[in-house]
């Protein structure tokens, strides 16, 4: 369906601009007839319903024709025949209606002819940019939700491999810390895949998935990882987009705690005011020691997931200072759906 | 100490995590003809126990604090080997299989270590020279990534030249020359490796000695009837050759 039958604000403007066209057409054929004004704008409007009308028939051509796919010389074909068709059929009515109300309009068929044929070319050039502007948007949606999906299924290896080397040094050591590691972990990832279908999650659900993450991380890390949580209750049931947090933790594990010989502390904070939940998470880092490659990808994701849910109402912001790191991120908490 | 008569392998453990140094050197202590020297836990204590020690193996990981596994291997003077220890990392398993005596992805067997091990061995015993180390550390990197930092050692020092920081690396015989901040560090590697490190749109190959960071440039020379000289901003000239002024031309439009 065109987009003028479908589209409210399209066919408004489509309108407007065919009525235009018709109060132009009428002064031009009142410069080249004797009809009246009246007389004029009946006939002009006749026209420009007929000529409106098939200056929609491109909708059909061009999507047959893609541009960027179709050889030059087939579009030229294709819709130089179509444009000369339509202006024939638009200047015999035209010439046929003019006759019916007594007024021959032979001396004026060239201007008429250069107008249909420059209408319908517009015509076929404007619906050549919609479909363009249409496919980048469409392109533009289908790789965001790729990446959602990827970031919803991504469970960094490094991570993984690294608790399981932990986990194997722990059996013959410490069986009992081995087993309770098995444990976070197990929970950890069971709750990770689980997310893949779900739109939103409780924020207490959020939590708890650090937490266990974090217990991981503590014991690869072992003292050089301490955790700060001041999370207030009122922020349990607030529904947020599954794995918004935990992104935000692995960064400061990983380019923080990681980097720093003596280890450091990871601080979160979390309140909600005036209906929005404001979130902090801060950690050190030591500026002398190299930076792991993919910085900055996590909370970029988390970014655009924030802004494409809650649009103008959530922010991202990152503060970084000579060893410190934070990043707030504020939006909206709406409680259950 | 030895067995069998046989000098035992004298290793150095690198990791930042305890538990993990912990595994290997239980492993290792079931293993005859081994002996544990040193464990260090980040890069800087890494490249001091390796210069002072002279272990003849080091197991290595790749993300530590203050210098990485790559920047280590870099520091190192002598050619000891090395058994990269890591737990993923896609790229850089190619290279080892090139250059290092092995590499063990964690969390591995015992069966798996000894087969490094015997590898090890076979490489002491041939006395085999591996690659300088610079080499096998640029061989090992992922490629297209590009350094954002090279690390020098300076006696026992070690300087940290932030990439922007650089001003220009020269050839001299089998080391080359860093310029950064009016000092010159010296390091054990190959122009020609330095320049596939360096980021291309920055760092111009002006002549077979010479790569440059394009922001020191202040003007272009004639020097002879074939050859330029590029002025510094602090007054450097450096010679271009006359392939360099075409890659120079290529990459800025037209400079005189």
């Amino acid at each position: 369906m065109h987009p003028v039958f479908t589209n409210r604000a399209v066919a408004f403007v489509y309108l407007g601009v065919w009525t235009g066209l018709a109060v132009a057409l009428s002064s031009l054929i009142r410069e080249l007839s004797a009809l009246s004004w009246g007389q004029a704008l009946f006939l002009a409007g006749a026209l420009c319903v007929l000529l409106g009308f098939m200056c929609m028939t491109p909708w059909y051509t061009c999507r047959t024709l893609p541009f960027s796919l179709t050889a030059g010389r087939k579009i030229a074909w294709n819709h130089g025949a179509a444009a000369i068709i339509a202006t024939a059929i638009w200047v015999a009515c035209a010439r046929g209606l003019a006759r019916e109300m007594g007024v021959n309009l032979r001396a004026s068929v060239p201007i008429l002819i250069a107008l249909g044929l420059l209408l319908y070319y517009l015509s076929v050039a404007i619906h050549y940019a919609y479909f363009a502007v249409e496919s980048s948007r469409q392109a533009a949606l289908e790789a965001r939700d790729a990446e959602l999906r990827a970031l919803k299924a991504q469970i960094n290896p490094h991570f993984l491999f690294n608790s399981l080397n932990s986990i194997a040094a722990l059996t013959v050591s410490d069986g009992r810390r081995a087993r309770e590691m098995c444990i976070r972990l197990s929970e950890f990832l069971r709750n990770t895949l689980g997310l893949g279908e779900r739109e939103n999650i409780a924020w207490k659900e959020e939590l708890d998935l650090v937490r266990a993450y974090l217990d991981v991380e503590k014991v690869r890390f072992g003292s050089r990882l301490e955790v700060e949580m001041n999370v207030a209750d009122a922020c349990s049931e607030c529904q947020v987009p599954p794995l918004v947090l935990q992104p935000l933790i692995e960064n400061a594990v990983k380019h923080g705690i990681a980097t720093l010989v003596e280890g450091g502390k990871i601080r979160v904070d979390g309140e909600v005011k005036d209906g929005l939940l404001r979130v902090r998470v801060e950690n050190k880092f030591d500026p002398d020691s190299p930076t792991p490659r993919r910085h900055g990808l996590g909370l970029r994701n988390v970014r655009t997931r924030l802004e494409t849910r809650f649009g103008p109402s959530a922010s991202v912001t990152a503060r970084k200072d000579e060893n410190s790191f934070g990043v707030e991120m504020v939006f909206p908490c709406h409680k259950t759906e | 100490m030895s067995q069998d008569g046989v000098k035992a392998i004298r290793a150095v453990l690198v990791d930042d995590e305890d538990l993990a140094r912990q595994l290997l050197r239980e492993y290792l202590e079931a293993e005859p003809g081994v002996e544990v020297v040193a464990e260090c836990a980040n890069g800087f204590e890494a490249v001091k126990a390796i210069g002072e020690l002279k272990p003849d193996l080091i197991f290595l990981d790749v993300q530590m604090p203050k210098l990485d596994g790559f920047e280590v291997l870099e520091l190192m003077d002598s050619s000891s080997n090395v058994i990269f220890v890591t737990a993923y990392d896609q790229y850089a398993m190619k290279a080892f299989d090139a250059h290092a005596i092995d590499y063990l992805l964690k969390p591995f067997a015992t069966g798996r270590l000894k087969t490094a091990l015997e590898r090890a061995r076979q490489r002491l015993a041939q006395h085999a020279t591996a690659p300088p180390p610079a080499e096998l550390s640029a061989a090992a990197r992922p490629p297209g990534h590009t350094l954002d930092r090279v690390v020098v050692k300076d006696g026992t020092k070690v300087h940290i030249i932030p990439i922007d920081k650089l001003d220009y690396v020269e050839a001299q015989d089998d080391y080359i020359g860093l310029r950064s901040e009016k000092k010159l560090y010296l390091k054990q590697q190959t122009i020609s490796s330095i320049e596939t490190q360096l980021d291309s749109k920055k760092f111009i190959r002006v002549h077979r000695s010479y790569i440059l960071n394009l922001e020191r440039i202040a003007r272009i020379e004639p020097f002879t009837k074939d050859s330029r000289v590029a002025v510094l901003q602090d007054g450097t000239q450096i010679p271009v050759s006359r392939a360099g002024h075409v890659r120079l031309k290529e990459l800025l439009g037209e400079v005189g």
